[in-house]
């Protein structure tokens, strides 16, 4: 039997007059990709933080590793990851202050948080670059970093908010290998991006237009239900059909 | 006749080389792509060009004009949409506008023609404060107030960066329209995918120009055989391509992963076999044809001298 990770049901949001979010539902599995597109304006980041337990909710029910969003805020806090393409680490900290800044941040010890700075310093191969204030690494490089310490705690679920947006081709690639890893040790993936070759590399999609979810499913499933030969073609039929 | 005329050029930040002696010829009327990720020198490059920096060496003539003894006279027939927001967050739409028209010595109905179809997308909204737009709505704000002086040169520093897909296809068709009537464009991205839209594009990555050409004369020159792979575990398949002895260079892309083999020549049904006693199920092994990412990162890794993608 699969092990839900995530279960929206009905959820909505509202902004006075304005619904953001409009019921929406799904489920994500452990250890899945879960690719989370739509346009911009579309509702995805105020869904996003409803589901971190940022923000509540004018109505319906989700459950995120098993915690409920209204109730069990704390707890799902500590039970995921998050990082984004605005906010990801310090820059006038150390890399390896990042780590331990992070890693007490989300709990861990200080015997912990030593293991987890040597894993991740040998994991991406940067040992040299322990000591080396944040601001100076390169854009894709911190994003990779800013991945690995967001799994730092072993999270259930780690949210990613457009994580490679501006990253070179190649960086970008070795980012998506990190995540391919990680949901191979059963961390449930669920992420954002505006590259359509990269909405290729889930395991599902859904696509959001104006608060509601008007598809979901696999990339190869989308692809034949629209007639499109690639997600970029995917993308443009859903956004532009209403 | 050149629009843009860059040569030799050097920038240094203190001890950082953001450029380095680059040579760029823009013709009057083309749209030339700047294509390359976050921190190649796109910004620094497109800051020289609009005479808000001053290079360490070289020379660049933006409509004839030199961008340091004359500086006077091409801010005057340019346009320039910086990368991060920076019009007046306090102004409605109209007060920008306006002021922008002033500024240049005209008014918003004077030159109305040229961004009636940007512009006209925004006006339900014009007395609204510009902070308060939406992330479309300020791009399309700070595009009409590059063009309300009617400029012949059009400078915009990575106009469609944390864009979604259908909006900055509305951007390129934009930018289409602007070019028919006769403006020169010079435009930055991140997003390879964006290159075909361009009549000429640059390579650009850490500070140094891989290639200029037009998008076709650029995938007409990748001389490698390129074959696109997919099975039931993509991530299974890659790994195992990665160890094949007769690996060039493999990575991901999109639906497929593409594969170059060190031999020129072999049969694709080989690697088939490969993969096949290795576990992979319905895989699918067909040649194609590169497209611009694949000659990016081609020109990419030949300049690191990287045999694999780890």
């Amino acid at each position: 039997m699969k092990e839900l990770s995530i279960k929206v049901s009905n959820l909505s949001k509202r902004f006075g007059n304005f619904v953001a979010v409009d019921n929406i539902s799904f489920e994500v599995d452990k250890g899945e990709i879960f690719g989370f597109l739509g346009a911009n304006g579309a509702g995805k980041s105020t869904a996003i933080k409803m589901l971190c337990g940022l923000l509540e909710p004018s109505s319906g029910n989700a459950e995120i590793a098993g915690f409920d969003i209204y109730k069990e805020t704390e707890k799902i806090r500590k039970t995921i990851g998050y990082m984004s393409q605005k906010f990801s680490l310090y820059e006038d900290l150390t890399v390896a202050e990042n780590i331990r800044f992070f890693g007490g941040i989300y709990g861990l010890n200080k015997n912990e948080i030593a293991d987890r700075t040597k894993y991740i310093l040998d994991w991406l191969k940067i040992s040299n670059l322990r000591d080396v204030l944040v601001g100076s690494i390169p854009l894709g490089w911190k994003q990779k970093i800013a991945f690995a310490v967001s799994v730092i705690h072993n999270p259930k679920i780690v949210f990613l908010d457009e994580p490679t947006g501006g990253v070179d081709p190649i960086t970008r690639r070795q980012f998506w290998e990190m995540i391919y890893l990680k949901s191979g040790e059963g961390i449930t993936i669920f992420v954002t991006t505006h590259y359509m070759d990269e909405a290729e590399y889930c395991n599902r999609i859904s696509m959001m237009n104006k608060g509601i979810i008007e598809a979901l499913d696999t990339p190869e499933n989308l692809k034949a239900k629209y007639s499109s030969v690639n997600m970029d073609e995917v993308f443009l039929k859903i956004a532009r059909g209403k | 006749m050149y629009d843009i005329e860059i040569k030799n050029i050097s920038k240094q930040y203190g001890d950082v080389i953001a450029l380095n002696n680059i040579n760029i010829q823009v013709r009057k009327g083309e749209i030339f792509g700047l294509i390359g990720p976050d921190g190649a020198g796109k910004t620094t490059l497109i800051r020289l060009i609009a005479t808000l920096l001053v290079q360490n060496k070289g020379e660049i003539k933006a409509l004839g004009y030199d961008t340091i003894s004359q500086f006077q006279e091409i801010r005057n027939k340019l346009g320039y949409m910086p990368g991060r927001f920076s019009l007046y967050q306090d102004l409605s739409v109209i007060e920008n506008l306006e002021l922008f028209a002033s500024i240049f010595g005209t008014t918003v109905e004077e030159n109305y023609n040229l961004i009636k179809d940007i512009y006209s997308q925004i006006e339900p909204f014009k007395n609204r404060p510009a902070g308060k737009l939406s992330g479309g709505m300020k791009q399309k704000l700070a595009l009409s107030c590059a063009l309300i002086h009617k400029p012949e040169l059009l400078l915009l520093d990575e106009p469609t960066t944390g864009v979604d897909p259908v909006s900055r296809k509305e951007f390129w068709e934009m930018l289409s329209k602007l070019k028919n009537m006769g403006i020169t464009i010079f435009v930055s991205t991140p997003y390879m995918d964006e290159a075909s839209r361009c009549d000429r594009i640059a390579f650009i990555q850490a500070g140094e120009i891989l290639d200029i050409a037009t998008p076709d004369e650029i995938i007409s020159n990748f001389d490698d055989k390129l074959i696109a792979v997919k099975s039931d575990n993509k991530y299974k398949t890659l790994q195992d391509l990665k160890t094949l002895n007769t690996l060039r260079y493999v990575y991901p892309s999109g639906e497929y992963i593409h594969y170059v083999d060190s031999r020129k020549e072999y049969s694709i049904s080989g690697i088939m076999e490969i993969l096949e006693q290795k576990g992979n199920t319905n895989i699918e092994l067909k040649l194609i044809e590169p497209n611009i990412e694949d000659c990016f990162m081609k020109e990419m890794m030949v300049r690191a001298n990287e045999r694999i993608i780890h």
